[in-house]
């Protein structure tokens, strides 16, 4: 039996909400196909299954909001026989209660003995309003419960943190989502910045040519050779391609690009493009189209809110020049590109006008320093003076 | 404002209501000769003579019966009944006919009956003669019960009580008898559909009744001391309850403590923490405390029943741990 769990789907996700079932009971899955549509507080995300074979419970309810871990379904495994009817002990298990033993990316402490959080009504219900965690608090009332007080004194602690948690709309969510994942990067993260302005004359150029040779729809933006720039130079500089998990930084096999997208009603999400520095130019962009649009639309696959490995985000279309971002946590780097200008060059010894970028490095000083993200902006350069080889 | 004792203010009450209207009498086992077992009609049988003072024999269900019927016929009879032991003989008149005959006659028949009796522990006289079962009564619809805890409302309930159409039961804390107090300004005929705060708080609501309200204060005044603001309510009324001004409270401090001279198991204080529960859970920052007599019938030996009895040190315990002190 292999339990199917309520995934983390950003840093900062605490719960989500079922918002439909893609199988029933019974039916038959393969591994890496989606079977639910969860609702975070960013977006509607499609949520794949890590295993191939038959769904034998589905223990959530559409409409249901369960914290991360939460066992949602029992599927049976390729090859497992059908248990007989389940003893009751585990019918009963409420789904509510988080599963731990799934979870290997954060780790949650187990509030008490029974799994409930020891707190008053009144107290969560002020936690609630005040936007606070009661989870990791230590109570003062009877038998260590948290207390009207305890809250209190939390939010009068920790205001930067505050924030209403009864909001009905996900524009407001989504800003107290992404509100609470920079200031825990602000808090956490010894951020340094670099930057390097970069002649995009010869890509440009190439560009150019490449696209007439191709049909209108498959022609290339800038952007995807500026990610796939990046993915490259990520090779030479492994570093900044890792996780910091448990106060150390985990270099990651594949390089997954989260690209930052706005998303028109305001806020944003940086899905991963999937393994950026293997793909052909012309797969990236196809790629890169379909997770903007899906990225719009809300129906992003969990796989891709949970795996990017590094963000880029780019403020060119804004008319900005210079972006130093804040660097999504747990990842320890963010690359920014500004607006592609034309500005006075020198070359050879002459001023011309060249189509330049600026590219900028938050990088995390835990993991990196300026030396090696001085290495990794270069290699970006050197990149985009060879086009034809990305 | 005078100072009497609580049962010169019973007295006070009985003595108005027979001068006020002609159609009331009281009848009970030793209210006349003797002048009450607890000294509540000494020198009635003198004053009103033996028509309206009258002895009864040693039959709680026979007069209380009678009582009902006097009601039934247009009179206002007061009903005397030396404990709440000795009621249960009458429990069939009053649950069966008493609390019944409005509804089962279709609103034909009113019995204006009213019903005193002692209650409650703490005279050394041991387990036929000290139980608390007022919380019974206030189980069964078609009466109302009150519990005087002041000598203003041992008084002035009486009174009220004599006006209202249906049958009224009172309970007199046998140990506050011998206590004074002070009669408060104002008519004598005080409200009996509201419960009373006694003293203003804001840490705990401490939810009380009849001989418990002095503890109770007392418990408060003890906790004042270490900075702890209790509110202790009186609920005065305990059928139809007044369970708004409860909430109102709960709401306010988010803690309550109920204390109940009654057997835990079963007690009003279940039925007053379950409202609660219903009504504010969401505001409650402890669980809602109760602080009852012991699970034994109450002993004789005087420090064994202090022991099975609410006490102030009890109460100040059950807000410490609350508090999580």
């Amino acid at each position: 039996m292999a339990d199917f769990v309520m995934p983390t789907l950003g840093a900062d996700m605490t719960e989500g909400t079922l918002v439909q079932w893609k199988k029933r009971e019974g039916d038959r899955v393969t591994k890496g196909e989606g079977i639910a549509e969860v609702d975070t507080e960013k977006a509607v995300i499609e949520v794949e299954s890590h295993t191939t074979g038959v769904i034998e419970r589905l223990l959530t309810k559409p409409g249901d909001k369960v914290p991360i871990g939460t066992v949602m379904a029992v599927i049976r495994e390729e090859g497992r026989p059908t248990t007989s009817p389940a003893p009751a002990q585990e019918v009963a298990r409420p789904a509510a209660a988080p599963h731990l033993a799934h979870r290997t990316d954060t780790v949650v402490p187990s509030p008490s003995q029974t799994g409930r959080l020891r707190i008053s009504p009144a107290a969560r219900k002020l936690a609630a309003e005040r936007g606070i965690d009661p989870a990791h608090m230590q109570g003062t009332g009877p038998d260590g419960a948290i207390t009207l007080e305890d809250i209190e004194r939390a939010a009068a602690v920790a205001p930067g943190v505050t924030k209403p948690a009864i909001v009905a709309d996900r524009q407001a969510r989504m800003r107290q989502t992404i509100a609470a994942a920079m200031a825990r990067s602000k808090r956490e993260i010894p951020h340094y910045y670099l930057s390097t302005t970069i002649d995009m004359g010869r890509t440009v150029t190439w560009l150019k040519q490449e696209n007439e040779t191709r049909p209108m729809t498959e022609r290339l933006l800038y952007g995807v050779l500026l990610i796939k720039a990046v993915a490259i130079a990520l090779r030479r500089v492994p570093e900044l391609n890792a996780l910091w998990k448990e106060g150390a930084a985990v270099r990651s096999e594949g390089i997954h690009i989260g690209t930052a997208i706005s998303l028109r009603q305001g806020g944003l999400v940086a899905p991963a493009l999937h393994d950026a520095d293997r793909l052909s130019l012309s797969d990236l962009m196809t790629n890169f189209q379909d997770l903007v649009k899906r990225a719009r639309a809300g129906s992003l696959r969990s796989s891709e809110m949970s795996d990017p490995t590094i963000t880029v985000t780019s403020l060119g279309e804004q008319g900005v020049e210079t972006v130093f971002g804040v660097i999504y946590p747990p990842q320890v780097a963010l690359v920014g590109f500004g607006k592609l200008v034309e500005r006075p060059w020198v070359m050879n010894g002459q001023v011309v006008a060249r189509p330049v970028i600026m590219a900028s490095l938050s990088a995390d000083h835990r993991v990196s320093d300026g030396h090696r993200g001085g290495i990794f902006l270069a290699e970006i350069d050197r990149l985009l003076q060879e086009p034809h080889t990305l | 404002m005078a100072k009497i004792t609580y049962r010169e203010a019973v007295r006070a009450g009985l003595r108005e209501a027979l001068q006020r209207d002609s159609r009331v009498f009281l009848m009970g086992e030793d209210v006349g000769k003797y002048g009450g077992t607890y000294a509540c009609s000494k020198g009635f049988l003198d004053e009103f003579g033996p028509e309206r003072i009258r002895d009864t024999p040693l039959s709680e269900s026979t007069f209380v019966g009678a009582g009902i019927g006097a009601a039934l016929g247009g009179m206002r009879p007061i009903v005397e009944v030396m404990t709440v032991n000795f009621s249960l003989l009458a429990l069939d008149q009053i649950l069966n006919n008493a609390a019944t005959l409005r509804h089962m006659s279709g609103g034909q028949f009113s019995v204006p009956l009213v019903v005193r009796m002692a209650t409650g522990a703490g005279r050394q006289v041991a387990a036929q003669h000290s139980h608390s079962l007022e919380g019974w009564y206030a189980h069964i619809p078609g009466i109302r019960v009150l519990t005087p805890a002041t000598v203003t409302d041992a008084r002035g309930m009486l009174l009220t009580a004599l006006q209202e159409p249906d049958p009224v039961f009172i309970f007199e804390h046998a140990y506050l008898y011998s206590m004074e107090g002070e009669l408060e300004e104002g008519p004598p005929a005080v409200d009996i559909s509201r419960a009373a705060v006694r003293r203003t708080g804001k840490d705990v609501s401490l939810i009380t009744f009849g001989g418990s309200l002095w503890k109770t204060l007392a418990a408060a005044t003890s906790l004042a001391q270490e900075g702890i603001e209790a509110e202790v309510m009186d609920l005065r009324v305990l059928r139809p309850l007044d369970i708004n001004s409860v909430l109102t409270s709960v709401r306010k401090t988010h803690r309550a403590v109920v204390i109940d001279e009654a057997w835990r198991t079963g007690s009003f204080a279940a039925e007053i923490s379950a409202q609660i529960m219903e009504g504010v859970f969401y505001d409650l920052d402890s669980p809602v405390a109760r602080v009852c007599s012991e699970e034994v019938p109450i002993p004789y030996p005087k420090h064994l029943e202090d022991a099975a009895l609410p006490q102030p040190d009890k109460i100040v315990q059950a807000v410490h741990t609350l508090l999580g002190r």
